[in-house]
């Protein structure tokens, strides 16, 4: 049976480290359905989230080699536990000076907004979760989206519900080439 | 002081305690080779090929636990290199590969002789690095022995750009703590898994062990032993695990899985309870797992914590180190007694003993590869180190030579590479020089790497070579003709006169046909001490290695040796 497993990360920003995360899962030819990779508030340290459609037993294999990755410094499958997701979409949307007000007001209801307008189409901002995104792309196809885009899926536990436990940590070898870089 | 990033390789190789490198030249790496002389503590090793240098690293690592070290140039050289990392990856073998890389400003541009060896390697290596600065050149060199000898071993990649390689920069060794958030190498098994394990050993009634390579690789081997012998239960080993227990103690059942003993499988799948330590449910180790033991409940100990639950669901899945963990285990642990249990496996025993080839009264005249193997294990006491290739005669070592911590048998178990024997064995020999090495090939695997002679004899490597030859590629042969209705194809092989070719490289052999004669020819092999010797023995060519479990059935499915008469029946017993 197949699901929806966000998969969290935390890995040493480094050259080459997302190519081996993406390996993973390549290499049983798994699709990686949403990936996103961002810094946190140590440079020294990115966090990816990951949203792979497959089974329980993807997800494990998944899991487990990603821990095996010496770049990889904590791996959390969020799935049982309380966790928050966002993600963003643009929207590019044929809009007529007749259709312009129900759109607005479609977006009204999602809390999207309009970040471009032109003569014939307008730009629609909307964050969330991805049922309400995909909600919102529906309720616009009619009125012909013209070109769509996700920023991906973000995930976090919720309370303490903590990835990032590693915090006094960092790698020996980043620490100590920065101390000679910068003398 | 200011040294070159080639004279930093050399430097960061001594104090990581290397004496020995198997490499070869080429373009990229010159600047590093340039430098060789100015250090003459490493001795350098010419192979004849990078793949012969890698399994020669490999096959050093092996025999002593150290690092094995291969240097190779970049392209070519680098990917001649790739089976030999995966042939180490697949057996946790410490090996660190250093690669010439064309220079930084060429990287992406399809220089001459560029590979991208970091991402061809990456699946099949532990871990590797492209250093991109000499800066950062002496702490991958020791983040990389780190990682290659460290937790479960494996082998490790550093690729090297010639601007690198060069370039120049102040040289201090860093001596401080390695820390690798990510990277925790040996897990600390909690206790109330241990506590929980010793529950399941207590209430089991047909406990079994299976023991792999951890066991050599942790030092357990004693705690082993003595688990066995206070809770009376008894030991299969994988094909790795051999050597780890002694093999005439009344609890060892032998090899289990695909050619393994019938005592063992069937111990298996009628056991209440798993101890697998230190390995990892290879297919070959377990057949179906559907049907595999099915009426066990399972405890796995395992360094990689990715191992546990990974083929085969545990009921308590301890990751730690093996010795450690089986030193908390035994600690609160009473003698335990299985008498009855005991009794069933031995009359399993005692078939295997009917059907067993060197107890048979055999009709044929040819010599037979077991015979061999069996000879050769008693004329050298057990006392030799033995280095496989893949095929039927590894399979027949592994059932004919009985290991012994010591000199535990090394082969491609994982990988199954041929061509690994005469290299890997090259390694072991040099890395042990006063042991008695025996490297046994088949006619096939040899020919794959046996350019690797003339680098034996360059370095007058003392290795004995028993080769096995059928005049077939065996094993496809013998699944030709068990599942494939004899259709013999692309198996028959027809080789040179082996005798002759070792003359042409200076080499003393001999050729045996018959039993009687082998002796004689392995006391002239332990008598020539300079440099390699080959025997050529000339075996029964459509010999089968039993019992065999097909591919993917289960585990008690075997394919029998038949009990003194043509044909073979098929057995299933549960």
């Amino acid at each position: 049976m197949t699901n929806r497993y966000a998969i969290t990360a935390l890995v040493e920003n480094r050259p080459g480290v997302l190519n081996r995360v993406v390996s993973i899962f390549r290499r049983p030819g798994l699709n990686l359905d949403s990936l996103t990779v961002g810094r946190t508030d140590r440079p020294e340290v990115s966090r990816m989230t990951m949203v792979l459609e497959g089974t329980n037993a993807d997800a494990q294999h998944v899991k487990r080699e990603l821990n095996r990755l010496i770049h990889v410094i904590t791996v959390e499958d969020m799935n049982g536990t309380p966790y928050v997701t966002r993600d963003l979409a643009l929207i590019k949307v044929r809009a007529t000076p007749e259709t312009k007000s129900e759109i607005l007001q479609m977006c009204g209801h999602y809390r999207a907004r309009v970040v471009d307008a032109a003569e014939s189409s307008i730009v629609i901002e909307v964050v969330g979760e991805e049922p309400e995104i995909e909600g919102l792309a529906g309720l616009l196809k009619p009125f012909g989206i013209i070109e769509m885009v996700r920023a991906g899926v973000v995930a976090m536990g919720r309370a303490e519900n903590i990835l990032d436990t590693h915090r006094e940590r960092s790698s020996w070898a980043l620490q100590r080439f920065a101390l000679e870089k910068a003398s | 002081m200011e040294l070159s990033g080639a004279e930093i390789v050399w430097e960061c190789l001594i104090r990581e305690g290397v004496d020995l490198v198997f490499g070869y030249p080429g373009g990229a790496i010159l600047p590093t080779y340039d430098t060789l002389s100015s250090y003459p503590q490493i001795h350098h090793v010419l192979t004849r090929h990078e793949q012969g240098a890698a399994h020669m690293a490999d096959g050093y690592a092996r025999a002593t636990g150290r690092v094995g070290v291969a240097m190779a140039t970049s392209g070519p050289g680098a990917t001649n290199l790739v089976t030999g990392l995966a042939t180490a990856m697949l057996d946790s073998s410490p090996v660190v590969c250093i690669t010439g890389q064309v220079p930084t400003s060429v990287i992406g541009h399809n220089a001459f002789q560029e590979a991208d060896i970091t991402g061809v390697t990456l699946p099949i290596t532990k871990h590797n690095y492209l250093v991109t600065s000499v800066e950062e050149l002496a702490f991958s060199i020791r983040e990389a022995f780190y990682i290659a000898r460290s937790g479960r071993p494996g082998p490790v990649l550093i690729d090297l750009p010639k601007d690198v390689q060069t370039a120049r920069t102040e040289f201090h060794y860093p001596t401080d703590e390695i820390r690798l958030p990510g990277y925790q190498p040996v897990p600390t098994a909690p206790e109330e898994k241990i506590n929980r394990a010793r529950t399941l050993i207590r209430s089991a009634e047909r406990p079994v062990i299976l023991a792999g390579r951890g066991v050599l690789l942790s030092g357990a081997v004693a705690e082993l032993r003595e688990f066995a012998e206070r809770t009376e239960t008894p030991v299969g080993l994988t094909l790795l695990g051999k050597g780890c227990f002694p093999e005439d103690h009344p609890l060892c059942l032998g090899m289990m899985g695909m050619h393994g003993t019938g005592e063992a499988n069937h111990t298996v799948q009628e056991a209440d309870l798993l101890l697998a330590f230190g390995m990892r449910f290879d297919d070959r180790v377990t057949g179906n797992l559907a049907t595999y033991a099915p009426k066990a409940r399972k405890i796995h100990i395992d360094i990689d914590p990715s191992e546990i639950d990974k083929n085969v669901e545990v009921e308590v899945g301890i990751a730690g180190d093996l010795r450690q963990t089986l030193t908390d285990l035994l600690a609160g642990l009473e003698p335990i007694e299985h008498g009855d249990w005991i009794k069933r496996i031995t009359r399993w025993r005692d078939e295997s003993e009917e059907r067993e080839l060197l107890n048979q009264v055999l009709t044929s005249p040819q010599l037979k590869a077991a015979e061999v193997v069996h000879d050769l294990w008693t004329l050298t006491g057990g006392n030799a180190i033995t280095v496989t290739d893949v095929g039927q005669h590894q399979m027949w070592v592994a059932q004919y030579y009985a290991h012994s911590p010591e000199h535990a048998l090394i082969t491609s178990g994982g990988m199954g590479t041929m061509g690994f024997g005469l290299p890997g064995g090259i390694g072991a020999a040099m890395g042990r020089p006063g042991d008695e090495v025996w490297v046994v090939v088949g006619d096939g695997g040899f020919q794959m790497t046996l350019a690797e002679l003339a680098t034996a004899v360059q370095e007058q490597v003392k290795v004995n070579i028993a080769l096995i030859n059928n005049g077939y590629l065996g094993m496809v042969r013998q699944w030709q003709e068990l599942f494939y209705e004899k259709r013999y194809n692309a198996t028959p092989m027809v080789s040179p006169d082996f005798c002759a070719l070792a003359a042409a490289y200076g080499i003393p052999a001999v050729r045996v046909s018959e039993r009687s004669q082998i002796e004689a020819a392995v006391r002239r092999a332990q008598d020539h001490t300079a440099g390699p010797f080959l025997i050529e023995f000339v075996v029964e060519q459509h010999d089968v290695v039993f019992p065999m479990v097909p591919a993917g059935s289960d585990l008690h499915d075997m394919i029998r040796r038949p009990i003194n008469g043509p044909g073979r029946e098929k057995e299933i017993q549960s």
